[in-house]
């Protein structure tokens, strides 16, 4: 049993044909995972709850009843998504013993539909990063060149999902954390409109720009996760009421005639010229579905990532106000309440983490909330009306997912600017709260081959077209482009 | 603070330096509430310098006539944010303590707050 190529469709056709048994699906998981270790892409293991979901899926089974959408089917789930009684520590030491008492609505919603989840992926501490070089445990490594980084900060559901350590996983996407590691990694990465997928159960980085999403190893099984975990959900009032359509019965429709549009400001100085290249052939694929190529304009493209950096760090710096020591995580004992809550807090948090803190509590200080934090917030209506204007002329957009291919651990390390620019391409759609996915676009030619991904973005709530456009890349090779 | 006020001019003034003191990064960690070391305050002053310096870049848009944007918007029922005011179960008492560091099983134990 290889389970390292498998979609979410065969899983389910080896249980309905009694070649395999969810057991031994999730047993042949482990295997791989455990012979992939060095790439530490698993921060916690949850064999117990995976054995006892795969004996529900194995009942069913027996039983000859129809199987719910995802029976059997292993995944992976981003340790910043609460688990019951199963430790998430969102890559933080002051969350390093944590057992929550509620699962998160997304991985709720995944069990339900028969998925066996076989343990917590690395991330960036708090989901703050895009090298998973910020875990407080250990850092990440790509699976196509353990000396590179996965990206980040969903690293580890990237890497399993690439090395075959699951069919599919879970993410969460804040300015790119779901797309970027999917593009570095060699895999599909989606992230719908900002309030499609429940943030009940996500650990808060920044309420206004957090998605929880699925990674997968084709298109359809993408859809398919994300058709499950949309949706209303009453424990998060900033879930949107809008129906979710079958992603899955809409992909054959045909795309021919679609405009695409090519945003010059996504190929400027700062992108890779392989990435470039690959990114062109990706684009002269979709003309050649009957695509009709459009160049557009998104002018203040320039200023999202200073923009994306004062609203997160802002957020970033209330929602984690709550980790004072008193009611879960982290308590180091010293003196009175005060000097507890400080010393809690700087023994707890991560370098970069402290360093987010601080950029957003200056932004949010008085005398300084008019001249960062609501200036941050008009440049992102007029980022928001660059892509509104765009869509009133294109279907989708096409532009790079990553304006470099997997990097070294420790190249970027040193300069925090460095690192947030590796989120250029990808912070628009959080800013904007459209949908967005990135999709496998071949590989870098030369001395190292590595994984480039095509970004691809629609309209709120029209993740269907996104869904839709990448399947026929997807039939037509646009994975393996050479 | 620093004389360095980035919305005080709508447009070309991006450049000028953000010269932050360690009076206000021990400021910020104060109101953070972090307790950072030696080398932390230095390092942070440097690189918020940084990322100051960066983010001024902003102040070359003129966004007078913009509306801020807080919040992703929608369209959507009106009060679709409330839901029903029904008491439904929620965590036992013990259980919702069993994470707290320290608790005598009915309340969160925490330092002393004020002096006798």
């Amino acid at each position: 049993m290889d389970p390292t190529k498998l979609t979410i469709q065969d899983v389910l056709a080896l249980l309905k044909g009694r070649r395999a048994s969810a057991r031994e699906i999730a047993e042949s998981c482990y295997r791989v995972i455990e012979a992939k270790k060095e790439l530490g892409a698993f921060l916690t293991l949850s064999p117990e709850r995976a054995y006892a979901q795969a004996e529900r899926v194995d009942k069913i089974v027996a039983s000859g009843d129809d199987l719910p959408p995802l029976a059997g089917v292993p995944v992976a789930i981003k340790d910043v998504l609460v688990t019951s009684g199963l430790k998430t520590t969102a890559g933080s030491r002051i969350l390093q013993d944590y057992i929550p008492q509620y699962d998160a609505t997304s991985v709720e919603r995944l069990e339900k539909a028969g998925a066996v989840v076989l343990g917590k992926t690395n991330c960036d501490e708090f989901a703050m990063g895009s090298s998973t070089e910020n875990s407080a445990y250990f850092p990440a490594r790509n699976p196509h060149d353990p000396t590179r980084v996965p990206g980040g900060s969903s690293g580890g559901s990237a890497i399993a999902t690439a090395a075959g350590m699951c069919v599919a996983a879970l993410g969460t996407d804040t300015g790119g954390s779901i797309r970027q590691p999917a593009a570095l990694c060699g895999v599909v990465g989606m992230m719908g409109t900002y309030g499609r997928v429940s943030r009940y159960g996500l650990i808060a980085f920044a309420s206004s720009l957090d998605h929880p999403g699925p990674f997968a190893r084709t298109v359809r099984d993408a859809a398919r996760v994300m058709r499950i975990i949309a949706g209303r959900d009453p424990l998060d009032s900033t879930s949107a009421e809008v129906p979710v359509p079958d992603y899955e019965a809409l992909l054959d429709q045909p795309v021919r005639g679609w405009k695409v549009g090519v945003p010059k400001e996504y190929f400027g100085p700062g992108l890779d010229g392989k990435v470039g290249a690959n990114v062109e052939r990706g684009i002269r694929k979709l003309e050649g579905l009957g695509c009709k190529i459009l160049e557009i304009r998104l002018p203040h493209t320039d200023y999202a990532i200073a923009t994306y950096y004062i609203i997160a760090t802002a957020e970033a710096s209330s929602n984690l106000a709550r980790y004072d020591g008193v009611r879960y995580g982290l308590r180091v004992p010293e003196g009175e309440l005060r000097a507890m809550y400080k010393a809690t807090r700087g023994k707890g948090f991560g370098v970069e983490v402290k360093r987010r803190i601080m950029l957003g509590t200056y932004a949010l200080s008085a005398g300084y909330y008019d001249a960062y934090y609501l200036k941050a917030q008009k440049v992102r209506a007029l980022i928001a009306r660059d892509f509104l204007t765009a869509f009133e002329t294109v279907d989708v957009i096409v532009t790079p997912t990553s304006p470099v291919p997997a990097f070294r651990l420790g190249e970027k390390t040193s300069d925090p600017l460095e690192m947030y620019l590796a989120d250029i391409y990808t912070v628009t759609a959080d800013l904007v709260g459209i949908p967005a996915i990135s999709i496998p676009c071949g590989w870098t030619k030369g001395e190292c081959r590595l994984p480039v991904g095509l970004q691809l973005l629609a309209p709120s709530f029209e993740e269907a077209r996104i869904f839709q456009i990448a399947h026929h890349f997807e039939l037509a090779g646009g994975f393996e482009l050479v | 603070m620093t004389a360095f006020v980035p919305g005080g001019c709508e447009t070309g003034c991006g450049e000028k330096e953000v010269a932050l003191t360690r009076e206000e990064v021990e400021k910020v960690a104060a109101l953070a509430h972090l307790q950072l070391t030696e080398k932390e305050f230095e390092t942070f002053r440097r690189q918020l310098d940084s990322l100051l310096t960066y983010v001024a870049k902003l102040n070359e848009l003129d966004t007078s006539r913009v509306e801020p944007m807080a919040q992703v918007l929608y369209p959507a029922r009106e009060n679709v944010a409330f839901r029903e005011d029904a008491v439904s179960a929620s965590l036992p008492r013990q259980q919702a303590l069993g994470e707290a560091p320290e608790s005598d099983g009915s309340l969160v134990k925490v330092p002393k707050v004020v002096e006798r």
